[in-house]
């Protein structure tokens, strides 16, 4: 079941995704932490930040709007507070972290670097929710070549790069950050979205809009792994609406060589052990004696 | 499983089940996720606060003792018209329980609860924690009498029980909190609040607090995803809180009952 993504080994190819798995320790009580390949924590900025007012969250058929505004406790807290729980854990830990401008992109980087706990990073350039908040560069390859090519100057730690699925053509925002240096890309984050409440003729989120995320979102999401996987040659980490292990294993046969589970552990704080240990008895019960061999095995 | 599932007033459902055996070490206040179910609409589970728990005896179940939990509920929306019509022997996944209850206080203290309509769910539990030591007052409002529930139950408890209603269709016609305050103007125990209900009941309350000083919990209710503080899509502004210093509590966590003094009410 094992795989490495750049370089960082997983005991299976299950992660958990930024921003529904906290800092891991609020799920610990409910799942056993070595059975997840990766946890990726929440999306870190340099100051703490506060977050959008609320309405935060509406649930939508098949799936949920969030608009948090990544409210998160800041890159000096996570170093003091967060990180020394991680430490315990065998189980590789990847920081998730956005910036407000280029420069808070490579001071974090440069900092993150310095921090043992932390396998690797993943750099949020596609956060919708935010102003500034990584969107213009998740839309634009040119920005997105600068960002990653910053970030990738700043560390020796593998660079994870997450795409935004609001794009024209996710394809050319990849090469950009492939040419730029990433050591992988994990797609999709969420899709933005919106909400009205008719009787009070408002939306329903005090941020006007969100990012949809849940099973409404998986066929869009297998469309651009799909996509990507087959034009870029570094591991793609597939990400969008997966419930169970046979949604990732579809994202395995499209091209992911890992995946992450995001809202399903809002519904299932076990959900990324259970993934596992459910495509593990997929592989058994198939006779495939190895998780690799199903990466890109799409006929088409 | 479901034991039991009835309409105790109009919209409103008592629904029993068996729970798993963690619920037997939930305290007053404290509350559990469900997933109304086994589908992907509607996706979330929904929150609902303790309203009793405790343990079917083997005689009973036939065999061990099995743990069970009751919710009282409103049908407000498509999860809670899917529980409405669910049977017994139907199933029903429970996740729980989550979050901090809350603190029992000084027994030689009284105990005032203040409900309003289906935010009596959580002081149902709590009551019958509190009155083998305490003397126990409820104060409970609705809009007409349809919305006053449980009111037997209570008494059987021995607990006081005060009623208002905007219609004045049951007890007295007025706000509840017109109620209490009507009776802490007359009180000189000494006394701990425990509230919930809808937030203009609970800012009144709050500020019937802060002036005659008196202790109060409230417990809040929000809109969530995960229960458990990693959405952090329930968060409520905390007392210092502002654009420059951020101090957001998540409901699930930190709790759903907060020391009134813990928030921001304006």
């Amino acid at each position: 079941m094992s795989v490495e993504i750049a370089g960082i080994k997983l005991r299976n190819p299950v992660m958990t995704a930024s921003g529904t798995f906290g800092y891991g320790e609020e799920f610990a009580t409910y799942v056993n932490l070595e059975g997840i390949g990766a946890i990726i924590t929440k999306g870190l900025s340099l100051k703490p930040r506060a977050g959008n007012p609320t309405p935060r969250i509406v649930e939508t058929p098949g799936g949920m709007l969030n608009a948090i505004g990544l409210q998160n406790v800041g890159l000096e807290a996570f170093i003091a507070k967060k990180a020394p729980y991680l430490r315990a854990i065998s189980t590789p830990v990847i920081v998730n972290f956005f910036g407000n401008t280029l420069e808070e992109y490579g001071e974090l980087a440069s900092r993150l670097d310095r921090v043992s706990e932390v396998s690797g990073v993943e750099v949020n350039i596609s956060c919708p929710n935010v102003k500034h908040g990584g969107i213009v560069f998740g839309t634009d390859p040119e920005a997105a070549f600068e960002v990653v090519r910053l970030v990738r100057e700043s560390t020796i730690k593998p660079v994870i790069v997450k795409l935004s699925p609001n794009v024209t053509d996710v394809v050319e925002m990849a090469h950009a950050c492939v040419d730029a240096g990433a050591d992988a890309l994990s797609l999709i984050n969420t899709l933005t979205g919106m909400a009205v409440d008719l009787e009070k003729r408002r939306p329903v989120l005090a941020n006007i809009t969100g990012g949809l995320s849940g099973p409404a979102i998986k066929p869009i999401a297998l469309r651009m792994v799909w996509q990507v996987a087959k034009s870029v040659k570094i591991p793609i980490i597939g990400i969008g609406g997966i419930m169970s292990a046979t949604d990732a294993l579809e994202f395995m046969l499209v091209g992911a060589t890992a995946v992450q589970i995001g809202t399903a552990s809002f519904l299932d704080p076990s959900a990324a052990q259970t993934v596992a240990r459910d495509m593990e008895r997929y592989l058994s019960d198939n006779g495939i004696s190895d998780v690799k061999k199903l990466i890109g095995a799409l006929e088409v | 499983m479901v034991i039991s599932n009835i309409e105790v007033s109009p919209g409103y459902f008592r629904m029993r089940l068996t729970a798993p055996s963690e619920i037997i070490d939930s305290r007053p206040g404290q509350f559990v996720m469900v997933k109304v179910r086994d589908a992907i609409d509607p996706l979330l589970r929904r929150p609902f606060g303790i309203f009793d728990m405790g343990s079917l005896t083997a005689d009973y179940t036939g065999g061990s003792a099995q743990p069970f939990l009751e919710m009282l509920y409103r049908v407000v929306g498509k999860g809670t018209a899917m529980l409405s019509v669910l049977h017994h022997g139907d199933h029903l996944d429970i996740l729980g329980p989550l979050g901090k209850g809350f603190q029992l206080g000084d027994p030689s203290e009284e105990k005032i609860l203040v409900g309003g309509g289906v935010g009596l769910a959580p002081l149902y539990f709590l009551a019958k924690a509190l009155v083998s030591t305490s003397r126990v007052r409820l104060f409970i409002g609705g809009k007409t009498k349809e919305d006053i529930l449980c009111v037997t139950e209570f008494d059987r408890l021995g607990v006081e029980t005060y009623v208002a209603t905007d219609d004045g269709t049951l007890g007295s016609r007025s706000l509840v909190t017109d109620e209490l305050e009507r009776y802490l103007a007359d009180s000189k125990c000494r006394m701990d609040m425990y509230a919930c209900g809808p937030m203009p009941m609970l800012r009144a309350v709050a500020e019937i607090s802060r002036r005659l000083q008196v202790s109060c919990q409230v417990s809040l209710e929000a809109y969530m995803a995960c229960g458990m503080g990693a959405c952090l899509g329930c968060v409520v502004k905390g007392h210092d809180h502002s654009d420059n210093f951020p101090d957001y509590r998540c409901v699930c966590k930190d709790g759903p009952v907060f020391d009134f003094r813990e928030l921001q009410w304006i």
